[in-house]
């Protein structure tokens, strides 16, 4: 009885999501082909769906999809090996977290992304300044969540492990790690989503490729029906990279 | 038991938290002796804060004390010494995230048993403490006292000579305390362990050990030393004997004045830094 009310539930939420949506889309529709409003300032659906098939069946994306991932992969890929190697050292030491942790916070709390200037200006308008900028914002929710999982691991089970003559290398692959493992992974989450955005974002500023970048192109080219096209294109691209490091985090935590 | 044969010596032992001149300082343990004799069951008691938990670590080799030694085997203590002692805590000491087996299996696999031994043992721990069919589950999905059961088992598969009990069933309701308590009298009538076991219970220190030691208010030393001369296992018709009845008054006597002693003290420091 009680799971079929959730059930019921469930399909009346979604109904109320789904339909929601659609009317998003049907106002739209009526704005652009019914009230006049300017289609430089908002694009016909219609004309946006052919679009963004054009796009998709010429394959157009793909060098712009290249350098977006390619930039964002190699940010992620150092910001997880620093902030999980930092992390690890300052939560073996009281004292080490006292004096990083709230200064890594501190910092997390700011918007890195006003430094973008100062980055091209080391870096270039290339691919780097866009991994610079991109590690730099996920360093610190990889950092402060290693942190958190290292250093509140429950004294009883350190405890328990040294009395049985764990080693070492044992308490930490079988006791810290373990223990850790959870918040650390919220926190990759969250490092990821953030590279991602910051990438994506500092590519419409400042940049020579990637798919802000593109976007921004065609803005400037007042061709906005392409402009939405791509803009839905990077939307899908994200939510479906988003989606698979949630899966990938869930799974981690059934471990 | 062959008396005199001593498996723990404990010599002048004292211990205390911070310094003298810190706000956290804590005497908890004062110039304390014992010794523990071979196979026997051992229980130590009084109120808290009185340092009997730390006498506890201090022997398993968890806590360096202030003064004094504890010698196992003839050998000082400077460590943990898991292939002559293992410990039961008082609760969630379990790895959450592994199974019951898991647990047991990494208990042996950090003491350094060979892996082919670990199957056997585990499965003959888990029959010994009744809990067979709870092989795979975790210790989120078993209640308190099946944990407790779990955390034994895994102490008994390193079977060290020692056992080291800190209030293992103090979390637990009574009436699954008084079974669990039986059923450790039978479990260790077969072995021949020593065990110190850390308890608030009177009717438990009555009831389990060949011993009690009675500790004085903080900071803590032995006060007086009661036998129970009881053959293990302990029926549970013990309960109700005169001799039981007996014992466990003369406890409470003893502990009293103690913890009048204690509340006293707590209330006048603040209740500034009891010791776990």
């Amino acid at each position: 009885m009680e799971r079929r009310r959730q059930r019921t539930q469930q399909i009346a939420s979604r109904a109320v999501q789904i339909g929601f949506l659609l009317a998003l889309f049907a106002l739209w529709y009526l704005a652009t082909n019914r009230w006049g409003v300017n289609h430089l300032l908002l694009p016909n659906p219609i004309a946006v769906w052919h679009q963004l098939m054009d796009v998709l069946s010429t394959g157009e994306y793909l060098p712009d999809l290249r350098v977006t991932l390619t930039e964002v992969a190699a940010a992620f890929a150092i910001a997880v090996t620093s902030g999980t190697l930092v992390g690890y050292v300052v939560s073996r030491s009281r004292y080490l977290i006292r004096v990083f942790e709230p200064l890594f916070a501190g910092i997390y709390s700011i918007p890195i992304i006003l430094f973008l200037p100062l980055y091209v200006l080391f870096f270039g308008l290339g691919p780097t300044s866009k991994i610079a900028l991109g590690t730099t914002i996920s360093f610190f929710p990889i950092v402060l969540s290693t942190i958190a999982g290292f250093s509140n691991v429950d004294r009883v089970l350190v405890t328990a492990a040294r009395s049985m003559g764990a080693s070492d290398y044992q308490m930490f692959r079988f006791v810290l790690l373990p223990a850790a493992l959870p918040v650390i992974l919220s926190g990759l989450r969250m490092g990821f989503t953030v590279a991602l955005l910051s990438i994506i974002g500092s590519e419409t500023i400042a940049s020579l490729a990637g798919l802000g970048h593109h976007i921004v192109q065609l803005a400037e080219g007042m061709d906005m029906a392409r402009m939405f096209a791509y803009i839905a294109f990077v939307v899908v691209i994200a939510a479906l990279l988003n989606g698979v490091v949630s899966t990938l985090e869930a799974r981690g935590r059934l471990r | 038991m062959s008396a005199g044969d001593v498996a723990v010596r404990v010599k002048g032992v004292s211990h205390q938290f911070g310094e003298a001149s810190e706000a956290q300082y804590v005497r908890a343990l004062a110039d304390t002796s014992l010794d523990i004799l071979r196979g026997e069951l051992l229980c130590l008691i009084g109120p808290s804060g009185c340092g009997k938990s730390t006498l506890l670590n201090v022997i398993g080799g968890l806590l360096a004390p202030s003064g004094g030694t504890v010698e196992v085997a003839g050998k000082p203590v400077r460590g943990p010494m898991p292939r002559d002692i293992a410990f039961v805590f008082q609760e969630n000491a379990l790895f959450p995230w592994s199974t019951v087996m898991e647990n047991i299996r990494l208990g042996m696999l950090f003491q350094g048993v060979p892996r082919a031994e670990h199957e056997p043992r585990a499965k003959q721990c888990l029959e010994a403490v009744g809990l067979s069919d709870f092989a795979h589950h975790y210790p989120g999905q078993l209640s308190g006292g099946m944990r407790q059961r779990a955390a034994l088992a895994r102490a008994l598969a390193l079977q060290t000579g020692i056992l080291l009990m800190d209030e293992p069933f103090g979390a637990l309701d009574e009436q699954t305390r008084m079974i669990l308590g039986e059923d450790l009298s039978v479990l260790l009538a077969r072995t021949e362990k020593t065990i110190v076991f850390v308890t608030h219970s009177l009717g438990e220190a009555v009831f389990l050990a060949d011993r009690v030691a009675v500790f004085s208010a903080r900071p803590g030393t032995i006060k007086k030393i009661i036998r129970v001369d009881e053959p293990h296992p302990r029926n549970p018709a013990f309960v109700t004997s005169e001799k039981f009845t007996t014992l466990r008054n003369e406890l409470y006597a003893l502990l009293h004045d103690e913890i009048r002693k204690a509340v006293a003290e707590s209330g006048r420091a603040g209740n500034a830094g009891g010791s776990p």
